[in-house]
This record gives structure tokens, sequence and C-alpha cells, in this order.
């Protein structure tokens, strides 16, 4: 007769982390695109700017985060359905976030089959450009009256949100290792 | 890194209509963006119900942070306030012993405006507030100025109605859905607003630039009268705003007006209050639009 041992062979820090778990479906299709929304959605209601326009692009931001963390995760055409969203909520006229969103996918996947391989000042170099032609774009069609002083205006947000880039470049990173946790039990 | 290989598609004929649908979804995507960009600059108001539902939806998750937003800024005042308690305390006895003597100064200047209202028979009581509301979102990284308030249509409110802060102007309604509002605020670079300086009736417009100031332009070209530190109210011309709300204060002189910094600033405003279009009779035939003039055939008439 074989005595089962006292201690459990394995501590308590793995039990929920056996060979039996994978990642969840769900998880792994939403948190890109639940995060993208969520970024879309913060300036609005968090951050109150309402002198002028400091908060970053947090929705484009987030998308180029993705789409340079992970290629080939986002098909080309999720630039439509998440600015469209971005749209409607941002204040600028509907269509200008679906088409320059659009236009960045298409072009990062000009510059990915052009330029394949890439480090991390490359990602930074490339995002913060397509960042920064972003705002000026978006100010564009914003139809709001292009003045020196408002050009001035725009600086500051264009300074952080190119700074900011690689904190969110991070976030993505973690957010894509919460997205692949193993934690769905099979069997 | 070198990305996957996920987008070579090989001689697999299934992978690469797959690649070339992707593309072409993009495209047409792009295409649809213009479009509908096209369609929101020629008819700005055809996608208001749209954009109506989206912000009915935000704005009730948006009080929470603008409510915790008023109580952290609450809370650090009282903070800073035990710092500066003994110095600010004598500052305000002599602050308060100023403002006696201007309130018996203003009650004299409204007992003698009362006398002339009255003279033309012009009595207007005080304005009641159609709705007061939070403002509980901005559009923070747009290079427009829009707010949003948690009341629409639901509660009386109407495009072009005047948004107060006990401090002064903010701005007006410019959308209103069923239970929200977006507000243009008078720092948007569109946004027009008749003023006089107070004291006097040097009038001007003020206009906004996008970026806090506004832009103070006289209607009659000459000499500049304008000093910095002069207080700007709106004058009630255009039948929008009522007369006498504070606006801005001039803080530079430039050739043709100032630049002037807003008094009631948005971002450290709570609660606004909407009130009523001032005179609607005058909005609406300041919309009368050329075609619609009588003709001289009519006028003869």
């Amino acid at each position: 007769m074989i005595e089962r041992r006292g201690r459990p062979l394995r501590s308590a820090r793995y039990r929920n982390s056996g060979i039996n778990r994978e990642a969840s479906p769900l998880r792994a299709n939403t948190v890109p695109y639940g995060s993208i929304l969520a970024g879309s959605l913060l300036p609005v209601i968090a951050l109150q700017a309402d002198v002028m326009p400091l908060a970053p692009p947090l929705g484009f931001m987030m998308l180029v985060a993705w789409r340079l963390t992970r290629p080939g995760l986002l098909p080309i055409w999720a630039g439509v359905p998440l600015g469209l969203f971005d749209d409607l909520v941002s204040g600028q006229p509907i269509g200008s976030a679906v088409l320059l969103w659009s236009l960045a996918m298409i072009a990062f996947e000009y510059i990915e089959q052009r330029v394949p391989w890439r480090g991390f000042w490359q990602d930074w170099f490339t995002a913060g450009l397509a960042i920064v032609l972003y705002v000026l774009a978006a100010m564009a069609l914003s139809r709001a009256t292009v003045s020196p002083a408002l050009l001035f205006a725009m600086l500051p947000q264009i300074v952080v949100a190119v700074v900011l880039y690689p904190v969110f470049a991070r976030f993505v990173s973690r957010l894509d290792l919460f997205r692949l946790a193993r934690t769905r039990r099979v069997g | 890194m070198a990305p996957p290989s996920s987008r070579r598609s090989g001689f697999s004929k299934k992978a690469q209509y797959s690649v070339f649908t992707g593309y072409l979804l993009a495209a047409l995507g792009a295409l649809l963006g213009a479009a509908l960009l096209a369609l929101s600059f020629w008819q700005p108001g055809s996608f208001a119900p749209l954009r109506g539902a989206a912000s009915d939806a935000v704005t009730p998750v948006g009080e929470v942070p603008a409510a915790a937003r008023a109580g952290s800024q609450s809370a650090w005042d009282v903070v800073t306030g035990y710092f500066y308690a003994g110095s600010q305390n004598a500052r305000l006895r002599e602050e308060n012993e100023i403002a006696r003597i201007r309130l018996a100064e203003a009650e004299a200047v409204k007992d003698e405006n009362r006398r002339l209202k009255a003279l033309l028979d012009l009595a207007k009581g005080d304005v009641e507030p159609v709705a007061t509301a939070r403002l509980v979102g901005s559009s923070a990284t747009s290079a427009r100025r829009f707010a949003y308030v948690g009341v629409g249509r639901a509660d009386g409110l109407a495009p072009g109605m005047p948004v107060q802060s006990p401090r002064g102007v903010v701005g007006r309604v410019l959308e209103v859905a069923r239970g929200s509002a977006r507000v243009m605020l008078v720092t948007d670079s569109e946004s027009v607003l008749p003023v006089r300086r107070a004291g006097d009736n040097t009038v001007a417009f003020a206009e906004g630039r996008g970026d806090g100031f506004l832009r103070i332009r006289l209607i009659n070209l000459g000499l500049n009268p304008l000093e910095v530190g002069d207080v700007f109210v709106t004058s009630g011309a255009g039948g929008y705003y009522r007369p006498g709300v504070a606006v801005a204060v001039l803080s530079e002189l430039t050739s043709d007006g100032g630049l002037a910094r807003l008094i009631a600033d948005p971002s450290a405003t709570d609660f606004v209050s909407i009130e009523p279009i001032y005179e609607g009779e005058a909005v609406e035939a300041s919309r009368v639009r050329g075609e619609n003039e009588l003709t001289q055939q009519e006028l003869e008439e």
C-alpha cells in the first residue's frame, strides 16, 4: 500500500499554472481592440483640458503601438471601425479618423515590407513620424481656422505624444502578456 | 526583429486572395472615410444623431471622473489652505473692506439702473436657467474646443443656448442629444462673441484662437483705447447671450485690439448653468438668408 505524502508536491504558488492551461481565445481577441477603444475614450472623459489641446491622441497611439508590437495581429482594415468609434467621441468631424487611421495602417504595411528588420529606435522613429503627421492632418481636417497661434498651441501635444510613445509600447507589450496568459483550464 | 511572415502568401492561392482582400478592404475603408468626411464638411449636422447616441452613452461614465476631479481639487485646496492661512487671513480682511465699499457702490448703481429701466419700461427679471449640469468631458485631443454636458433635449436644451459658469461665459450649446449636449467653448477657433468693455461702450468681437486666449477685435478702428487689465462683458448683440456677463480680461495689446484671458476657465469649472437664448427673435432674424428676402416687386406691393 502506497501512502499519500503529507505535503503537496507542488507549492501553492504554482497551483494555478499547470500544464493543462491555455490562453483564453476571448481574451486574446478582445484585449487589443478594447485597449484601443479605451484609449479613444480616456482623453474625452478623464482629462479636462479645455484651454488648449494637450492630451496625446491615445487611441491612435494605442493603434500604432499594437501594430508595431504585434505585426499581423490587427487586420489592415482595422482602422475603419476603430476610427469610426474615435470620431464619434473625439469631436472631430466624422470620417477624419476613419480616413487617417486606414491610411496609417496601409502605410505601416508598406513600411514593413520595405524595411522588414526593425528595432526600438526605428519603431520609435516610425511611430513618432506617424503621430506628428496624424496630429497635423487631424488639425487640418477638424474645420478649425488654422493660425500660427493654433499651430503653436498644438506643439506641446505633439511633443508629449512622441515622447510618451515608448511608455505606451511597453504598456502594450504588458497587455500582450496579459492577452496571452494561460488561464483557461483544458480538460 | 523581422515580422512574422504571415503576410507573405507564397504559392497558396487562398493566402494570396486573403492578403489581397485585406488591402482592398483597407483602401475601401480609406475611401469610405474620405466620403464620410466630405459629407460632414458639406452637411455638418448629418451625423448629429449618431454622435448624439454615442455621447448619450459616454456622458454618464464621464460624471464619475468629473466628480472625482472636483473632489481632488477641493482636497488640494484644503491642504494648501493650512499653509497659507495667516497671510491669507490678513489679505482677505483687506479685500473684504474694499469689497464692502464696492458693494455699496454697486447697490447705488443697481438702484439707478432699476430707475432708468423703469423709465424705459424694460424691466426684465432674472433669467431662469434651463438646466444646471457638470461639464463631464472635453475634446482634449482635437484642435477644436468642445465640452460635453450630461443634460440634453429631455431637459429642454436647444442648440444656441448660452452656457455659463458662476464666473462668466463658458460657451454655447452646439448639438443636443436626448440626454447629453455638445458645447462649443468660447476658446474654439470658430467661436465669435460680441463683447463690450465693462465701464464704457467700446464694442468688439472676441474670437477664440484655439490656444486658450481670446482675440479682441475692435469694431471701430482707429486709436486703440484698450489697456491691459480691461474686463470685457457680453454686449447682448446677436441675441444669444444676455448682456453684462463677464467674458475675459485683456492681457496683451495688439494693433487692432488685444489678446484676452478667459475669466471662466472651463478646466476649473465644475457646474455650469444653461440659460435660454436671450433674444430668440433676433437669432431667428439673423438666420434669414439672402434668397428669402423680399423682392423689389413684393416690397412695392
